[in-house]
């Protein structure tokens, strides 16, 4: 059916999902730092963070994609030269994984902005009050409640970006649907791989809504269901 | 450090790519919008049969990617000759047609669920309220229950109308000549990248303000009950009163 290209799409499907992982680990990294920057009493943070959530969320993510890019590129190779270096070739994955990253990283910031606002301040100050450190208090009382708030923003995050991974194609990573291209040109069957790959990424959002929907409930255990209305 | 001339000559480039993001924006957000409503309804109806085949259809839209779908619209489907033959091929093979199909079927998926979740959260009352003083269904529907449900979804609507303004940026992948394709051209003829996806990136800025503030005005005119200070009563301007002494 798939002319014996499917081998070659799933080993497509395995670059596709290390660029989603490894895209989603650096957008935590910037979305902890933005939201703690945008929560912080400095308003120089404030301004950086929300410069960048503000630009960030006002361009599709492929022009920030080919701008990181093709810049990083110009970036690099000036430093290059001025130390006497060889050209350097900016990696794909590279680019790829550092601008999802950056780009969801800004959504990540207002997610986890969201969920710190949303644990009580009182038991914050209550952790102090009874003597905690700024770290007990952060790894006791803050992250396991922020777990729980972040959550459903998180998962819609990781899902927008998830499906955001099939951009990298374009500036040349060879993932899933870059060879759903190649294996298209070679059988004359765009629809059958476009098709495929179509029913792979929707396979990957359905576990991913199943486990982090598993993982909502278990972290709310013990929680009382609010009222609704 | 930026090179004016070039700017200056490709102004017109990036005009004209401005009106097609636009032309694309436009008639996808209308047709979404046609086909959004009557699609709120069923997927919120009571039978499962209405509900269930438009939740298949939001599922497998909001499910994959964007970029796969246009392929599959604008390459895939020329793989079956039935396409080829028919009537529809004209048109079928028309990037520009291919791309509004695209964005089309994404954002009346994305709407469709903003709605029926507006829907979804009608207060009962309010219809029983509606319904106790005699208005006819349909009264209900046009006066009580949709204005309701747009004033609910509103804020979402306008967050999903910039995010398909961003989406057209994917028809640069299929020939169209919209922002980024300009920015795109620019950047390979003087690989230059402030002149370039700057230039894009600007346009793309100034759209989305312009987007946000036209939306800021919308909810201020249709969610004026919520704002503490605009319910108030306009009041004479107040009388100059000494102060207290």
């Amino acid at each position: 059916m798939f002319h014996g290209y499917l081998p070659m799409i799933l080993d497509g499907l395995r670059v596709t999902l290390s660029v989603a992982l490894v895209s989603l680990a650096v957008a935590c990294i910037f979305g902890l730092m933005g939201a703690s920057a945008k929560l912080s009493a400095s308003p120089v943070l404030r301004g950086i963070a929300g410069a960048y959530t503000t630009v960030i969320r006002a361009l599709p993510d492929l022009l920030l994609m080919l701008i990181v890019f093709y810049g990083g590129q110009i970036l690099l190779n000036r430093v290059a030269a001025a130390r006497g270096w060889d050209y350097i070739d900016i990696n794909a994955f590279l680019a790829g994984t550092i601008t999802l990253g950056f780009v969801f990283g800004a959504y990540l910031t207002e997610t986890f902005r969201g969920a710190i606002l949303a644990i009580p301040r009182g038991q914050i100050e209550a952790g102090h009050a009874m003597g905690l450190t700024r770290g007990q208090v952060m790894r006791d009382i803050v992250i396991p409640q922020m777990v729980r708030h972040a959550i459903p923003g998180f998962t819609n995050n990781w899902l927008v970006m998830l499906k955001a991974t099939a951009l990298v194609s374009i500036i040349g990573l060879d993932d899933m649907v870059h060879r759903a291209s190649l294996a298209s040109a070679a059988t004359r069957e765009p629809f059958t791989f476009y098709a495929l790959i179509g029913a792979i990424y929707l396979a990957v959002t359905t576990l991913s809504i199943l486990a982090l929907g598993a993982l909502e409930r278990r972290v709310s255990r013990g929680v009382r269901p609010e009222a609704t209305a | 450090m930026i090179d004016w001339t070039i700017v200056r000559d490709m102004l017109p480039a990036f005009w004209n790519g401005l009106l097609m993001t636009l032309l694309l924006l436009v008639s996808s957000a209308i047709a979404g919008l046609a086909l959004a409503v009557p699609l709120a309804v069923a997927r919120s109806a009571r039978s499962r049969w209405a509900r269930w085949p438009v939740f298949g259809f939001t599922y497998v839209i909001r499910g994959t990617p964007l970029l796969v779908q246009l392929f599959i619209i604008y390459y895939g489907l020329p793989q079956f000759g039935v396409i080829r033959n028919s009537a529809l091929w004209p048109v079928l093979r028309d990037p520009w047609f291919c791309a509004w199909l695209a964005f089309t079927l994404n954002t009346t998926a994305y709407t469709t669920e903003i709605f029926a979740g507006a829907i979804r959260t009608t207060p009962s009352g309010e219809i029983e309220a509606a319904r106790a003083m005699g208005l006819s269904r349909a009264q209900v529907f046009r006066d009580v229950f949709w204005p309701g449900a747009w004033r609910r979804a509103l804020p979402q609507y306008g967050n999903e109308i910039v995010q398909l303004m961003h989406a057209t940026a994917l028809a640069s992948t299929v020939t169209i000549v919209e922002i980024l394709r300009v920015g795109r051209d620019v950047y390979t003829n003087y690989l230059k990248i402030p002149e370039s996806f700057g230039m894009a990136a600007v346009f793309y800025l100034v759209l989305t303000l312009v987007l946000t503030g036209l939306f800021r005005a919308l909810e201020r005119h249709y969610l004026r009950h919520l704002d503490p200070r605009a319910s108030i009563t306009p009041r004479p301007d107040p009388v100059k009163e000494p102060a207290h002494a």
